[in-house]
Order: C-alpha cells, then sequence, then structure tokens
C-alpha cells in the first residue's frame, strides 16, 4: 500500500476539505436491502459548518459514519461512493492510511455521552488515548494537553476531575468530556451526531456555545446532524435536508428558512409548534416515511406530498442547481410549476 | 373561572438513600418534589416544565399514586389519594390514567393491541366479556388506528402509533385526568404534531383533564392552557401558557425560555441569549434559601436565606421569587 501517496496538497479555495460523491450505504437483512443512504453527494468547505437535517431513518447518521469508517460490515455495505478528505478517498484508501486520518483530522461525537464514554476507564485515559495513537507524546505531556483541554470545555476542577469516573459526571458535562476528547487532536472536521438531542435546553445552549467557541479558535468545519430546525437556524452556515437516503435539498440557512422550495423542507417547517399559533390545528404531514427497503422508482416524497403527479411516482428527481448555493430535487419546482398552497 | 378538580396541597415525595447490604443505614434523602401546591381545574389543559431531575415526572407519579407521598394531600373528588387504601385507589384510577413518554418501553410486546386495551375494561368491568372485542375496535378508531390492526404486537408498529395505543389505553377507563409524561419527546417533529393533534382533539371532545408533562416550551405552549415551570422539586412559576413564555417573571423561566433555540435565521443569531452556568443542583442537598440563587444573575444576600413562596402576580400569575418587585 503506497501510503501518504497524494503529497499534501497546496489548499486552494476551490478544492472542498471533504467531498462526497455518490454515497450509498446499504443494509442487507433477513427482511430485505435496506437503503439507508442511497446516491449521497455533498461538500464540506474549511471552517464551515453544515447542518444535516432529516426525521429519524432519512440517513443523516449513516452518511457520517460511512464517512467515518464506522459502518458494521456486515450487516452494512458501502455499495458506491468516493469521500475524498483532503486528497484521500477515505472510502476506498488503505485501512492504515484512514486510521490516520480519523480520530486526528476527522474526529465524532455522538448522541448519547451515556453510552459513548467507556465506564469503566478513568475519563483521563479515555481523553489522552487518541494523542498517544496519533501524536508521538508521552503519557505526562499528553496529562498536560488533557488537563488544558477540559479547561477549555468549561469544567470546573480539571485537575480533580480528569481522575473521575465517566458516571460521575452529569449528562452536559460528559458531552463536554466527549467534545474534549474529540478536539484535543485539533481535527479540522468535527462530526457532530446529535450532540445536544439528549440534553436540556439550558444544556443544550451551553454545548452549543461550545462548539461554537472551540470552531472560532480551532478554525475546524463542523458537520451538525440534527432532528432539530431550531439549532440548525443559530448554528450552520448551511442546510441540507435528507429524506428516505437521499438529500432533497440544500441551501444556506438563511435561504432554506426563508424561501424553501422543496414541500418536504416546507412541510417540516409547518411541522414546528413555535411557529403556530395556540388553538390552531397543528400542521402535519399526512403518512410515514417511507420503508427503504422497498425499491422506491420515483421521488420517496411524493407518496405525503400534497403537490404530487403522475410523474413525481415514476421518476427519482435529480439533486438540481437553483443558484449558485441553492438546490433541490423536486420535479414539479425543477419544471416552474409554482407550488401554491390549496 | 371552573370548578378544581385536583387538588395538591404541600405534597412532597421524598426518596431515602441508603447504604449497606443487610442492614441499610439511611445517609441521605432525595427531595424530588418537595412541597407543591397546585390546582388543577376541570377541562384544563395544565403544562408542566422543568429540567430533567427537577421533579415533573416524580409529581406526575405522585398524582397517580405509583410512588407513595412523604407528606401533603392529593384531593381528587373529595378524596384524599395520598391516604387512600389499594381499594381504593383502584377505583380512583378509573378518572385517572398516565400515558408515559417511551411508547416502546410502555407496552407488553407479549401482548396484542386486543389484549392490551381489553385489560382495563375486563379488570375494572367496564363492559360485559361479550362487547369487548367492539369496545376496542371503537378505541382504537378513536385515535385513529384500524380495527383491523388489534391482533398486531407492539413491534408491528412505529413510534407514533404506538403512542396511540398508549392513549387509547389511557382512555379505554373514560377517565376524568390524564397525566402525560413527555408523551412526544421520543417522537420525530411531525410525527409529533400528529400526536400532539391527537390530544387537543380528544380532551375537547371528551371534557377530559390534561396534566402534560414536557421539556420542550414551544411544544407546552401549543397545547396548554396554563403553565407550571418547577425547579428543583418546587413550583416556581404558574400562569397562562402565552403569559410564561411570552413574558417569564422569574429569573429561572426566563433563562429557560431563551435557551429554546428558534428556527429562525434572522432572530437566532442577534437576540440576547441568558445562558445558565454550570448544572442544576443536587436534590439530596438543594442549596439553602431559594433553591436557584446560585445560578441566578439577580441573586441577594437575602435570596440565600428565605425560601420564596409562590406569591400572586396579578390576577393570572403566581411566582417565587423574593426580588420579583424588583425584576424589570
Amino acid at each position: 500500500m503506497t501510503r501518504a501517496s497524494t503529497p499534501a496538497p497546496l489548499k486552494s479555495k476551490a478544492v472542498p476539505l471533504l467531498n462526497v460523491q455518490d454515497l450509498r450505504t446499504h443494509f442487507h437483512t433477513r427482511n430485505g436491502i435496506y437503503r439507508a443512504v442511497d446516491g449521497v453527494s455533498f461538500s464540506v468547505e474549511r471552517g464551515e459548518t453544515l447542518g444535516i437535517v432529516g426525521e429519524s431513518g432519512s440517513g443523516k447518521s449513516v452518511t457520517c459514519y460511512s464517512i467515518m469508517g464506522l459502518i458494521p460490515q456486515p450487516p452494512g455495505r458501502i455499495v458506491s461512493g468516493t469521500a475524498f478528505f483532503d486528497g484521500i478517498d477515505l472510502l476506498n484508501c488503505s485501512p492504515r492510511q484512514a486510521r490516520s486520518i480519523r480520530g486526528k483530522r476527522v474526529s465524532m461525537i455522538f448522541q448519547d455521552p451515556m453510552t459513548s464514554l467507556n465506564p469503566f476507564l478513568r475519563v483521563s485515559e479515555q481523553i489522552i488515548e487518541p494523542l498517544l495513537i496519533h501524536e508521538n507524546i508521552s503519557r505526562r505531556e499528553a496529562l498536560t494537553r488533557a488537563l488544558t483541554m477540559l479547561e477549555a470545555v468549561g469544567i470546573n476542577d480539571a485537575a480533580k476531575r480528569i481522575h473521575y469516573y465517566p458516571h460521575e459526571f452529569s449528562g452536559g458535562m460528559r458531552q463536554r468530556v466527549m467534545i474534549a476528547m474529540a478536539l484535543i487532536t485539533k481535527p479540522e472536521l468535527l462530526i457532530a451526531d446529535e450532540p445536544t438531542t439528549a440534553l436540556d435546553v439550558t444544556v443544550q445552549a451551553q454545548i452549543i456555545e461550545l462548539i461554537v467557541k472551540m470552531q472560532r479558535e480551532l478554525g475546524m468545519a463542523v458537520i451538525f446532524i440534527t432532528h432539530d430546525l431550531g439549532v440548525v437556524s443559530g448554528l450552520c452556515d448551511r442546510v441540507q435536508v435528507m429524506y428516505a437516503g437521499r438529500i432533497v435539498e440544500t441551501a444556506d440557512t438563511r435561504t432554506l428558512f426563508k424561501a424553501p422550495s422543496h414541500p418536504y423542507t416546507r412541510a417540516l417547517q409547518r411541522s414546528i409548534p413555535a411557529l403556530q399559533s395556540k388553538g390552531t390545528e397543528l400542521y402535519t404531514i399526512p403518512g410515514l416515511p417511507p420503508d427503504v427497503s422497498k425499491n422506491i422508482p420515483g421521488c420517496a416524497f411524493a407518496p405525503r406530498c400534497e403537490f404530487a403527479t403522475d410523474r413525481c411516482a415514476a421518476i427519482n428527481p435529480e439533486l438540481i442547481a437553483v443558484d449558485a448555493n441553492h438546490a433541490q430535487a423536486c420535479l414539479r419546482v425543477q419544471a416552474g410549476d409554482s407550488l401554491a398552497r390549496t | 373561572m371552573s370548578d378544581p378538580i385536583l387538588q395538591l396541597t404541600d405534597v412532597k415525595t421524598h426518596f431515602p438513600i441508603t447504604r449497606g447490604f443487610l442492614v441499610k443505614r439511611h445517609i441521605g434523602t432525595v427531595k424530588a418534589v418537595d412541597g407543591v401546591n397546585l390546582t388543577v381545574r376541570r377541562g384544563e389543559v395544565l403544562g408542566l416544565v422543568g429540567e430533567s431531575g427537577c421533579g415533573k415526572s416524580t409529581l406526575a407519579r405522585t398524582i397517580l399514586q405509583l410512588v407513595p407521598t412523604t407528606g401533603g394531600t392529593v384531593v381528587l373528588n373529595g378524596r384524599n389519594l395520598a391516604t387512600s387504601s389499594a381499594r381504593e385507589l383502584l377505583a380512583a384510577r378509573r378518572d385517572l390514567q398516565m400515558v408515559f413518554q417511551d411508547p416502546y418501553a410502555s407496552l407488553n410486546p407479549r401482548m396484542t393491541v386486543f389484549a392490551t386495551l381489553a385489560e382495563p375494561l375486563l379488570v375494572h368491568r367496564v363492559c360485559a366479556p361479550t362487547e369487548v372485542a367492539a369496545r376496542v375496535a371503537e378505541l382504537m378508531r378513536l385515535v385513529g388506528l384500524a380495527p383491523r390492526f388489534m391482533q398486531k404486537y407492539p413491534h408491528e408498529f412505529s413510534g407514533g402509533q404506538r403512542q396511540r395505543i398508549a392513549i387509547a389505553r389511557a382512555l379505554a377507563l373514560e377517565p376524568k385526568i390524564i397525566v402525560a409524561d413527555e408523551p412526544v419527546s421520543a417522537l420525530d417533529v411531525s410525527i409529533q404534531a400528529q400526536i400532539l393533534n391527537l390530544l387537543a382533539q380528544l380532551t375537547k371532545k371528551m371534557n377530559l383533564t390534561l396534566i402534560f408533562i414536557a421539556h420542550d416550551l414551544s411544544v407546552v405552549k401549543h397545547i396548554s392552557d396554563r403553565v407550571a415551570v418547577m425547579y428543583l422539586g418546587k413550583i416556581v412559576e404558574l400562569g397562562l401558557a402565552a403569559d410564561v413564555i411570552e413574558r417569564p417573571r422569574h429569573p429561572y423561566t426566563r433563562a429557560l425560555v431563551s435557551a429554546i433555540p428558534t428556527p429562525n435565521p434572522e432572530t437566532e443569531r442577534t437576540r440576547q441569549r441568558i445562558v445558565l452556568a454550570g448544572d442544576p443542583p443536587s436534590p439530596i442537598n438543594p442549596p439553602a434559601g431559594c433553591a436557584f440563587h446560585p445560578r441566578c444573575a439577580y441573586a441577594q444576600a437575602q435570596c440565600k436565606i428565605t425560601a420564596p413562596l409562590l406569591v400572586a402576580d396579578g390576577p393570572t400569575r403566581e411566582v417565587a421569587c423574593v426580588r420579583l418587585a424588583d425584576l424589570a
């Protein structure tokens, strides 16, 4: 295997930090093939914050797990796709190359801080692990760095608490420990998979503030996976909406909230209780998300879409750019039909 | 103002912490609910909000007497449930039912929908065994499920459908009060809206009283008539839903409201947010005086000594803060 075959290229503005093309991750189960991610392409620029929103089962987590090489194979299989991170294809490189990037230049934090820390190891051991693996550094130096990091993420009395076990921390504090662990190698890309979903709103506000602060200090890019459009609106530069394993709309945050064009994005926004007055019936999207083990020939949202036509059920729409930073996958919008609500 | 249906007076639910295997030594007390006074009116939707660990779920369980009360009274229809016998409680629970947070855990995986919905009918002998099937079908239609799914098991349903089954089970006895403990927090936004609509419709149609517990203030604002905000086992603010959330008075409610992310990029990036430092303190050794004072921006020496009582602030609002008069 040729290690570091591509010498670190000079970063021009044109080359994105991460470029994912036509990613397809399928799960082979007894009940058929689940097309969890089915043809997803996107890129992340240096220093930008990309939000990925969608309901459970839309493939937002699987997309990121695929990039990180965390898909259990079998039953999972990455059927096709490339994910170039700084010139190296994370999906088709040697395990050794992948290891040199994962946990060092790309890190991930997970939804549930209760289960993503090892309950048997002191927090100190867990935080210095990536340093010992990726950097030629002594334990003592690693511990000093870990201590600085814990202080940076806002853990008081870090010198004492670094030797605690995970159960001695509260949920918000554990998420801080997770963030410290992910950021200790100063990654260029942080993937955050619903990091605040399990937390209370007041703690969520703290954690979001922390991620923004750390991003500013380290200049890293962030992929923020969430189902909460409220979180996205304050945090992300760009948002992509996923449905049934595909991206249905992607735009800069302002455009997505002010002028969403895909019917699913619009329906999702309309069903947020905060935007609806009390006493009125909440808007709901009829039906249920589709079963991704069935082959869906047309647009996956068509059965629930109030604007669907026969064409929608037959043709699978492509993600087509509306303008420079707005693309969407709805046949009717692409055909220029005005989708005024009836 | 309509008549009270449920009255809580100085309700306390404490849990002992013990150490030791054979000889249990009492080493502390978790004061999960610590002196709650609350009147629930017939036909209203009362929202109960607060962070995890503030005691809102314990309060719900105390109302149903699923946990024993340490002190105070829970009066339903003139009967104090806290001192009722098991037989009296069984009868009282016909009027008092609960919907739990996680529809994956609250339904017995080995019971079909029919068995789940028939059980309360048979236990309470509401209808003759021959009529049970018809009643179950009626309940399923009421919550928007097709009766042909009667013989299916919970795993064959999605999360939203399971929550519908749980709601049907709570409705089986035609209760007067339903206590719903975070019924939508495990669901996706689009499904959440369906369940909220269903609950709103049913309360209106069946003239139910609903105690709705949630940590999501926008959901609570949408469904509730009144809102009670809890912090560390006590109610700190109580008032009309729109008032409390749009014009919060208590410093804690203010922080809570300001922490909600709003789905509007314009306002979300410019607005002033109050970020509370630290975690809620432990209910084992709550701070003296006002439990919120260590995190409060308005705290004074007085706040560390006197525990504030819930006092009227205008005709519809009650707030527990010593510095209420000084708050703009």
